[in-house]
């Protein structure tokens, strides 16, 4: 920005440009963005005319346990999902970045499933894991047939496990990207100082990946309280209430209760949640940024 | 780049933790394509992971049947009409982001960072109330709106930052020349970020085709329905017929794969460039 407002000065294009694009966005996602603030202060049930509610769907939203336990949820898949996948990720980034033909090969099958759909990736995952059908009928072992998505303690992991193998393979092409960026001479003069391989990937390529980690982890964190289409087939937030995070829960109260105005009370929380999450790792990442700096 | 490094000893931890994460891949991969060829009377009696005795296409034929093909031409043109209205606008935008001087292009592009941080979810009940009362619920155009609209952001940002590598003097000299906007645009900018427009082109529409939000809480008769809502219909209406529900996974996904196959390269090249910095 700073070279391209210097260079052009006063015959920059004109912002009419930007006009289509910005109306779009302003239309369906600023507008609605406050729209929703005002429909958690209205009563509506989809169809019919609205009246004003004032707070009342905030106090039956925060007097609901299931409310909380729907943010619980969220949180949970949250936490268990970052620890899962970043260190598959970068492991596997590392390991494909690398060049070799059965590197290349891999990669491009572990590309597979960022090409299927969420309602795929669910079906598939609900056949596989049927224990009347699924891989349980396969081998004979006691502890694979079990009824993974019927069991209210299992069936939360079962979903984190799932949403792992949706996006994994994303978060391995940015670790993939960003070991290619780290300079080859790092790991040459550590190589003349006899460091082994473990040694070089503790201190060369893990420091170096540093904003490829907070890049890949900021997208994981905020990404994960989105996650809606594939539990929302896979599970529908059961068995009971085991998994209904809270875009499900949002979902539910929304277009199978009718309660917008209920439904837009938890929007609310889960923008807030969002932004707050984006703009908390915006500033870890900048105050990383400085540190680097200072230590260089 | 790194393969050089502590390359005389073969990195055996790696290769093998690489090969169980193939496994985990491929094993849903390969029950859903085998179960697909099952007749539905040899389903619940044989060894899912045993290729069946008589393979069979009959799930096939019953899915395509049951108007596959016309939720197929529903994703197309929700996917190419979406696709075709982001990339115009945001390459316009992010042209003027770049180009533009003053507080407002800066402001502007503040603007579509702050998007990328919105979760469709969260407005997705004003953005149901604002189609109801346009008159649109029920349309392909429902869906191809609030999409295109969710796919800008990150198609700005791609495409500015692609723009940023330019170097000004070709701008300047073409400016020299006499050269307006729209000549820059059409004769440097986009010959230039055709790579970039390409890679945001293929990853939008990635994320239009298989997108399910929309779709659900904005349509609702099957005539209107698109792929990932088509399956997930297909398993209320086939029940128990599950070697036809996974023929219809399968059925969904042939289309990306097969341009997944032509443009592997463009594609996963773009995306780590356009992610990985």
């Amino acid at each position: 920005m700073k070279t391209g407002a210097v260079e052009t000065g006063r015959t920059g294009p004109h912002p009419v440009m930007a006009a289509p694009a910005l109306a779009f966005f302003a239309v369906f996602a600023l507008v609605p963005l406050g729209g929703v603030v005002v429909l958690s202060m209205l009563n509506w049930d989809g169809i019919g005319a609205m009246t004003w509610a004032g707070l009342a769907n905030w106090a039956s939203a925060l007097r609901d346990p299931g409310t909380y336990h729907a943010l619980w949820l969220s949180v949970q898949v949250m936490v268990l999902s970052w620890l899962v996948q970043t260190p598959i990720s970068l492991l596997l980034g590392v390991l494909v970045a690398a060049r070799g033909r059965y590197r290349a090969v891999l990669g491009v099958l572990y590309f597979l499933p960022m090409l299927l759909s969420s309602a795929a990736i669910a079906i598939a995952f609900k056949a596989l894991l049927d224990p009347n059908f699924g891989m349980s009928l396969a081998f004979g072992a006691e502890w694979l047939s079990q009824d993974w998505l019927g069991g209210a303690d299992l069936a939360l992991y079962v979903v984190v496990f799932v949403i792992a193998w949706q996006f994994v393979p994303f978060h391995t092409l940015l670790y993939q990207a960003g070991v290619r960026q780290i300079p080859r001479s790092l790991y040459e003069a550590a190589e003349i100082d006899g460091a082994g391989r473990m040694r070089q990937f503790l201190h060369i390529t893990l420091p170096q990946l540093r904003y490829t980690i907070i890049t890949s982890s900021t997208l994981m964190l905020v990404g994960s309280l989105t996650y809606f289409d594939l539990v929302y087939v896979l599970t529908a937030g059961g068995p009971g209430e085991a998994t209904r995070i809270l875009p499900l829960d949002m979902y539910l109260h929304g277009f199978s209760a009718n309660q917008m105005g209920l439904a837009s009370v938890l929007a609310v929380i889960l923008v807030g949640a969002g932004l707050a999450l984006a703009l908390g790792l915006s500033k870890l990442a900048s105050f990383g940024r400085g540190s680097q700096l200072e230590g260089a | 780049m790194a393969a050089a490094r502590a390359s005389n000893r073969p990195n055996v931890l790696g290769g093998l933790g690489g090969l169980l994460w193939l496994l985990i891949v491929l094993l849903p991969v390969y029950y859903v394509v085998l179960t697909s060829l099952r007749s539905q009377t040899g389903f619940y009696s044989s060894n899912p992971l045993l290729p069946p005795d008589e393979p069979t296409l009959d799930s096939y034929r019953l899915v395509l049947e049951n108007d596959f093909l016309r939720y197929l031409s529903n994703s197309l043109v929700v996917t190419f009409a979406t696709v075709a209205i982001t990339v115009s606008v945001s390459l316009l935008a992010a042209y003027y982001v770049v180009r533009g001087s003053g507080r407002i292009a800066g402001l502007t592009y503040k603007v579509f960072l702050l998007g990328l941080a919105i979760p469709l979810q969260a407005v997705i009940i004003p953005v149901y109330y604002l189609i109801t009362r346009a008159r649109l619920y029920d349309t392909l155009l429902a869906i191809i709106l609030p999409s295109a609209a969710f796919a800008i952001p990150l198609t700005v940002v791609i495409l500015a930052n692609f723009l940023r590598d330019v170097p000004g003097e070709l701008f300047e000299s073409m400016r020299l020349d006499g050269a307006g906007h729209w000549r820059m645009l059409v004769s440097l900018v986009l010959p230039l970020v055709r790579p970039a427009v390409i890679t945001v082109a293929v990853y939008d529409g990635l994320t239009v085709w298989n997108g399910f939000l929309f779709p659900l809480i904005l349509t609702q008769s099957p005539d209107q329905r698109v792929l990932p809502l088509a399956l997930w219909s297909f398993q209320g209406q086939f029940q128990v017929n599950i070697p036809a529900i996974l023929a219809a996974v399968v059925l969904s996904t042939l289309p990306v794969l097969a341009l997944y196959i032509l443009g592997r390269k463009q594609l996963v090249s773009g995306l780590t460039a356009g992610f990985g910095r």
